[in-house]
């Protein structure tokens, strides 16, 4: 049975410290979100205690591996929307807290964007005047330095792992069709001979395996990092790295919607024997990448060849009959239904003509600009104008961003994201882990994904485990937080 | 279903025919998307860096995830 898909997003943002001369990433990263931290109620520390982030999901050691590092001594903030906001490989990084729909998750990855964008403007105050600190959300300075924007999916432990592997290869091979967020040029090593002045996707010229634990070199397809946050017997996190940072809200939508799709059929067995597995992933990775025309047919491992929108629309068929035959409860059924209409509608649009997407998608919103700026004052693909533009259109900078220029059609109201910046979801665990910050935040002594932990003066630290995703939504936990006048009087409640 | 195997059939005939596939369909959605891509074109120059080229060069990061 498939479970429900939590789900979230982590995303590093490029950073730039104007007027600084000389700067150090990590300093301006902490500046930036000191800056903003400063200004809320009470800073509460992450609580390491249960990361293990070089865990593998395949189940072997990790001997030979380099396991990622916890930067313990760097800015590390939860925020009481239940959010992670902290200094991560010399990047700003945002966590959405958990989600229990792909729409609230994009209601969250923006609020991020809000965050940064008023961090931006918290440290312009406290800078020195002529300074200031720019952020940028894509995973790419062209220069072959690559960052990331990773989502989580809460997965069924039952699941076995080859299966998620053999079904979602494919399915992150060709979702950069509309998952992309475009990028003039290539910092490809080597192209195979192909002339590449525009890509579908930032991260694609970054990937250099199919399966495997790294995050930051030798970057695999399939991430096996397995580090459940969450009760282990039950459930694993997939972790994907394979994403770009979209702006785009309906991309962005689908990025999610469609993949925990996807997984909830792999947790059914739907795909029985049907396979898509490819020949070469990782070239065809690329090779769909490069390929604006969307039309060249990639190599099956069975000798086939298809088109990756070939591909999606085999995975759109199977999902429509999954959905007419076990309904999408687990990713909530409007919001499947809407995922469902706005996969169908771009696929088509893909096929027909991508320049129709251009207020939908990310790559044919900044493909539009740039070639349209490109065409008209006759420069080449290399000029540096095209660059800049690929640049600013991730900008956060008010003024700056291509992005606000573009049009592009908004799936969340604004007022719903500014909300979001301050209160939790209401459908997920992070419901009790923002209100306790709201309400007791002098009184928690540090937070973590799967735990609070309570200072109350004289006794033991207490710790509150939630090794549930979903349980501590407000619909479980508002009667009972209402009920207590004091962190004391909760613990009591609790039992803990 | 019918309908999907109908618009795939289609669709592969429009392949066929369609060579370049950066120009917009026909039309008027074609023209609107025409118009609307000149306005922010008029507009962009006030936007971009003022300097691209050191803006591009400059604009480094360490990697990261």
């Amino acid at each position: 049975m498939a479970i429900a898909k939590v789900v979230g997003m982590e995303t590093e943002y490029g950073i730039v410290h104007r007027g600084a001369g000389e700067s150090n990433p990590i300093a301006a990263s902490s500046v930036l979100i000191n800056a903003y931290v400063s200004d809320l109620a009470r800073k509460v520390a992450w609580d390491f205690e249960d990361e293990s982030p070089g865990n593998d999901a395949r189940g072997f050691a990790r001997e030979g591996t380099v396991a990622p590092e916890v930067e313990t001594h760097l800015v590390n903030a939860v925020l009481t929307n239940g959010a992670r906001y902290y200094v991560d490989h010399a990047h700003p990084e945002f966590s959405t807290p958990e989600c229990a729909d792909a729409m609230e998750c994009v209601r969250f990855d923006k609020a991020g964007e809000l965050v940064l964008k008023r961090s931006m403007e918290a440290a312009a105050r406290v800078l020195p005047p002529g300074q200031s600190i720019v952020v940028y959300k894509n995973n790419s300075d062209r220069k072959g330095n690559s960052y990331g924007t990773h989502e989580n999916y809460l997965v069924s432990r039952q699941t076995p792992f080859g299966r998620v592997v053999q079904h979602v290869m494919p399915h992150f091979v060709t979702r950069q069709l509309y998952c992309g967020a475009g990028k003039v040029g290539t910092e490809a090593s080597s192209t195979g001979g192909l002339e590449v002045p525009f890509q579908l996707t930032q991260r694609a010229d970054f990937f250099e395996e199919e399966v495997g634990l790294e995050t930051t070199l030798k970057r695999p397809i399939v991430n096996t990092r397995d580090e459940p946050h969450a009760d282990a017997s039950k459930y694993r996190r997939l972790h994907v790295i394979v994403g770009d940072a979209n702006l785009s809200e309906v991309a962005n939508l689908l990025k999610v919607g469609v993949t925990s799709i996807v997984l909830c059929m792999i947790e059914d067995d739907w795909f029985g024997d049907r396979d898509f597995t490819l020949a070469a992933p990782v070239r065809t990775l690329r090779r769909v990448s490069y390929d604006l025309s969307l039309r060249e047919p990639v190599e099956m491992a069975d000798g086939r060849r298809m088109t990756a929108l070939e591909i999606q629309w085999e995975y759109f068929d199977l999902a429509r009959k999954y959905a007419d035959d076990r309904g999408l409860e687990c990713i909530g059924a409007d919001v499947g239904a809407e995922v469902m209409r706005r996969w169908e509608a771009v696929l088509t649009g893909l096929e027909s003509d991508p320049m129709e997407l251009a207020d939908q998608l990310d790559w044919v919103a900044k493909y539009r600009l740039v070639n349209g700026y490109r065409e008209r004052h006759g420069l080449s693909w290399a000029d540096h104008k095209l660059a800049a533009m690929d640049l600013q259109y991730h900008s956060l900078e008010a003024g700056r961003s291509l992005f606000d220029k573009v049009g592009m059609e908004r799936l969340i109201p604004e007022a719903s994201v500014v909300e979001a910046i301050t209160e939790p979801p209401r459908g997920t665990r992070a419901y009790f882990r923002g209100k306790c910050l709201q309400r007791w935040g002098s009184s928690i002594a540090a937070a973590n994904w799967d735990s609070l932990v309570f200072d109350l003066g004289g006794d033991p630290l207490r710790r509150v485990p939630m090794m549930e995703p979903l349980k501590g939504t407000a619909s479980m936990v508002d009667t009972l937080l209402d009920g207590c006048d004091s962190p004391a009087e909760l613990l009591e409640r609790l039992g803990s | 279903m019918a309908e999907r195997e109908q618009k795939k059939k289609q669709t592969t005939t429009r392949q066929a025919e369609e060579v370049d596939e950066a120009a917009p369909a026909d039309s008027k959605q074609g023209d609107k998307i025409k118009a609307e891509l000149d306005e922010l074109l008029d507009e962009i120059d006030e936007v971009l860096e003022e300097n691209a080229e050191d803006f591009v060069r400059s604009y480094v990061q360490k990697g990261g995830q």
